[in-house]
């Protein structure tokens, strides 16, 4: 019984910028990787491609990163033959050495060697009272209706929140014709100041962001730094009417508007990781719990490599590197030659995108004392509708200060989001009202489906 | 010695918190220890059925006495469980059309014991509750039952036994005990001990290691059954639905809270890690209970689930309970391994252990339960 070793089962979940790369190495490699992608399309999010029967130029669509965008695009165009591309592909589950898909009601189950979760990520958003009203978005949702619909998400717009993708998709929709009214941001200029030393490891990436502010002024667009939002007043019939926020200086102000874009910054992906029992810890710099891992992406759980954003946001350039950088690792740890040197180039580009990541932390940083400061009437979780007061009282009447305890009490996080919108902001309010540090609130385990899974799955089989 | 009382409580679930409020009713001061926080194992994570149709006969009067509580829940708790008697279907399918017969001969002796149960044909059943499929040949409805959320009733219970005045530690593992003279002596992981006259073992799925202890293992086998929950959609299902059949894979219920989530349970149950207090879905068990939920009920292939789940339960080989005073120490009780179907005869089990403890005697049958049934040869 010759054991005929056949090439080594490779999974790759994403196929953004971190999951590109990945694929594109072990098909260097001599190996056919699979490649998984809930989307109908590859490109990732900030790569994400428009629809088939939409024609814009990679310039309109891509702007200072076109160039990056055409050259991860053509890279996946020249790899379709030498991989197994399984797009609007969901996976929902990972267990036993396999990982579980879904693709309409086609449920399968595929056995991995190695498995690289390249996920992403999504918006950090911070509640804000009003924000369950019609008009208010994402950050995300609001680019994501830009790229591949070319549809504002209003006539009056406001950006509202922090961090680089606030000035960035505020000045695409200033390129693509919509009336922002106003980019609302929670960090005062003086942090920016501070993050220069940090900003400065990778300047161009600076630039841009320099670039985007002054378009932003340029195109007469009111900025306001170190603002307190208060509430985005509106109605749930007629939604969004206005954003009422505080000034730097201290006044209050009102700007009428019919649609929101919020975030701040980004969080990851990173349910996939703790269904396949990834230890977590605790990231002081982002105040969030990230999965563990080496310096090639080798997570806490043998086999099992992670890469991008979906591991810690340190934006796309890296999330390429890394996603290289974990699929060698992968492929020399299966026994293939690598080259180490390669490798060794990598790390020190990820350490770069590493330091510049700390800088945005630094300069955009998470209002988490907005969280404490919820009025009791504002909702927190919207998923499910309960309100901050609903769960400082819950917090008062059972003495839960621990995240799955208050999850369990008050329905918060238990909703069709499971949490990626409100889990974060939760947490800072439970560890304000409990007073105890934020850490010790704890995370909430992730549990399958990651995404909502039809009843139907396997009707077909 | 960190705390003496008239009686120690090893495990803080649904079990061990009502057992230490009615503790308190007789007066009992109660030393309550908890390896996590209160109700968060079995009696957190459990379907929620507050169900008496369907447990053995002899079970009945455990029920019913269970029943009255939950029914007064809220004002003895000064908290809303969720508790909502909604009724209660039992259904069984074509191609098993003996089980009419045994749906029959249940209701009549249920009936002796006070729970009336109305068998109703398929189409009846389709025509009042039309998510039922063609496969449903006849059903069992339980007016009297219902469902609970399990998510806040031991908790609840804790909170109004230490309202009582019972001392409760959580995050207290006890990893040791031993009856020294008059008294038992429980140690904890980290080191402090716990002394009382009388120790009550309600430590679920891991009951066996205590009571292994004083000389009586029992054949616990701990496993976790298959949950998921849909997204909330419009409240339209009262009744929780359940399936009677032999067959492990086919046994699966559903109910819907007044949020709208439709809850699902059942079918193939999964392993558990009694040892490190979690319980897993195996993938391939969530997609076989999806399908026999949609033989069940159809029209639920429309919703999407959002979440999957399971607990860590004790399963004793005759699914009855370890409950009542030990054979070997005197002082001693157990109330554990409840076999899957602890949630509703719970406040009970903490009422009728308190009596036997306060007592020494009840009249509820308690004979089948007896730890000897498995550390004595026959
Ligand atoms: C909405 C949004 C907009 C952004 N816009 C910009 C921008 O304009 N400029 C910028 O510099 N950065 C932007 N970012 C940051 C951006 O995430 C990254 O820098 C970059 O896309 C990271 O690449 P990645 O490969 O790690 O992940 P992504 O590009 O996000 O790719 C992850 C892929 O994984 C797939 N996936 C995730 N989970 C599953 C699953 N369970 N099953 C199947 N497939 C799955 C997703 O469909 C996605 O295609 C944006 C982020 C978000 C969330
Ligand atoms: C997923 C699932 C679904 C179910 N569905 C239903 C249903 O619909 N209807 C129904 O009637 N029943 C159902 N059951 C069964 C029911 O939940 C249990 O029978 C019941 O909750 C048992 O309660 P308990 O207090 O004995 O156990 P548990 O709730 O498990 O409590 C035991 C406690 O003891 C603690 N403990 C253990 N060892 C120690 C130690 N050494 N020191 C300190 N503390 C210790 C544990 O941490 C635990 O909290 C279900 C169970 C599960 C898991």
């Amino acid at each position: 019984m010759a054991e005929q070793r056949m090439s080594p089962r490779v999974i790759i979940v994403g196929a953004g910028p971190a999951g590109t790369r990945a694929a594109q190495a072990c098909v260097q490699a001599g190996v056919r990787p699979i490649l998984l992608d809930e989307g109908r399309r590859d490109g990732g999010q900030i790569y994400r491609r428009q629809p088939d029967n939409f024609t814009r130029p990679y310039a309109k669509l891509y702007g200072s990163e076109a160039g990056r965008a055409q050259a991860l695009h053509e890279t996946f165009n020249g790899l379709k033959s030498a991989i197994d591309y399984r797009p609007e592909t969901l996976v929902w589950n990972i267990a036993g050495g396999q990982v579980w898909t879904a693709s309409a009601t086609y449920a399968d189950a595929i056995p991995f060697d190695a498995l690289l979760l390249c996920t992403g990520a999504t918006d950090r958003l911070m509640p804000v009272k009003g924000w369950q009203f019609a008009g208010s978005y994402s950050l995300g949702g609001s680019q994501v209706a830009l790229k591949s619909q070319a549809v504002s998400i209003g006539h009056n717009v406001v950006f509202m929140g922090s961090g680089p993708l606030l000035y960035l998709v505020a000045s695409q929709y200033v390129e693509a014709g919509a009336n922002v009214v106003a980019v609302l941001d929670t960090a005062p200029y003086s942090a920016r100041i501070k993050a220069l030393p940090d900003l400065l490891a990778v300047p161009s990436v600076l630039w841009n962001g320099v670039t985007l502010t002054m378009k932003l002024k340029r195109a007469g667009v009111a900025v306001h730094n170190g603002v307190t939002p208060l509430e985005i007043i509106g109605n749930a019939d007629s939604g969004v009417s206005a954003v009422r926020f505080r000034t730097g200086a201290g006044t209050e102000q009102d700007i009428v508007c019919d649609a929101v874009a919020m975030g701040h910054h980004l969080r990851p992906e990173t349910q996939l990781a703790d269904l396949a029992r990834c230890a977590f810890a605790f990231d002081p710099g982002t105040r969030q719990w990230l999965p563990e891992r080496d310096s090639d992406g080798r997570s806490s759980v043998a086999g099992v490599y992670l890469a991008g954003d979906g591991a810690k946001i340190l934006g796309a350039r890296s999330a390429e590197a890394s996603g290289r950088l974990a699929a060698l690792a992968a492929l020399a740890d299966l026994g293939l030659p690598v080259d180490k040197g390669e490798m060794t180039s990598l790390r020190g580009d990820v350490g770069t995108y590493a330091k510049f990541a700390r800088g945005l932390a630094k300069a955009f940083p998470w209002p988490s004392h907005q969280a404490s400061q919820l009025p009791d009437d504002a909702i927190l979780c919207r998923c499910e509708g309960v309100t901050a007061g609903d769960l400082r009282g819950i917090m008062r009447q059972t003495g839960a200060k621990e995240a799955n305890r208050a999850k369990a009490f008050s329905r918060v996080g238990m909703g069709r989001c499971q949490g990626r919108y409100c889990g974060l902001a939760a947490a800072e309010l439970i560890a304000a009202e409990a007073d105890i540090p934020i850490e010790q609130v704890g995370r909430l385990r992730g549990q399958a489906p990651v995404k909502p899974l039809t009843i139907a799955i396997g009707d077909d089989q | 010695m960190s705390g003496a009382s008239d009686v120690i409580i090893v495990g803080g679930g649904l079990m061990g918190s009502s057992a230490a409020l009615f503790l308190r009713g007789h007066g009992l001061s109660v030393t309550l220890l908890e390896t996590d926080l209160i109700g968060r194992q079995a009696s957190g994570t459990n379907f929620g059925n507050v169900r008496r149709q369907g447990r053995p006969i002899h079970q009945l009067p455990l029920a019913n006495r269970a029943i009255a509580i939950w029914r007064k829940s809220r004002e003895l708790l000064g908290a809303d469980v969720e508790y909502l008697q909604s009724g209660h279907i039992r259904v069984c399918y074509r191609d098993r059309p003996e089980l009419v017969g045994s749906m029959e001969d249940y209701a009549a002796n249920a009936r002796m014991e006070g729970l009336d149960l109305e068998l109703v044909s398929g189409n009846v059943l389709r025509d009042k509750f039309p998510f039922f499929g063609p496969d449903v040949l006849a059903g069992s409805y339980s007016p009297t039952d219902g469902h609970a959320n399990p998510r806040l009733a031991a908790p609840a219970f804790a909170r109004a036994a230490a309202r009582l005045g019972a001392v409760i530690h959580e995050n207290t593992q006890i990893v040791d005990a031993q009856k020294v003279g008059e008294d038992f002596i429980v140690t904890a992981a980290d080191g402090r001990t716990f002394r009382a006259p009388i120790l009550l073992v309600t430590a679920g799925a891991w009951g066996n290691a205590l009571s292994s202890q004083f000389g009586e293992p029992v054949p616990i086998v701990p496993k976790g059954p298959t949950m998921s929950v849909t997204e909330p959609v419009p409240y339209a299902i009262l009744p929780t639905v359940g399936v009677m059949t032999p067959l492990e894979q086919e046994t699966v219920y559903f109910r819907q809270v007044a949020r709208g989530n439709i809850v699902l349970g059942g079918s193939t149950r999964g392993p558990s890690f009694p040892d490190q207090y979690r319980a897993y879905v195996e993938p391939q068990n969530t997609v076989s209970q999806l399908k026999h939920i949609r033989r069940l009920a159809p029209s639920l292939g429309r919703l999407n689930i959002i979440r999957v789940w399971s607990g860590i339960e004790g399963y004793m080989p005759d699914s009855q309970p370890v409950m009542g005073p030990s054979a070997t120490t005197s002082g001693l009780y157990y109330a554990f391994g409840f076999s899957g179907s602890g949630f509703q005869i719970g406040p009970g089990v903490g009422e009728t252990m308190a009596e036997i403890i306060a007592k020494g005697a009840t009249d509820i049958p308690t004979e089948p339960y007896r730890v000897e049934r498995f550390t004595t040869q026959a």
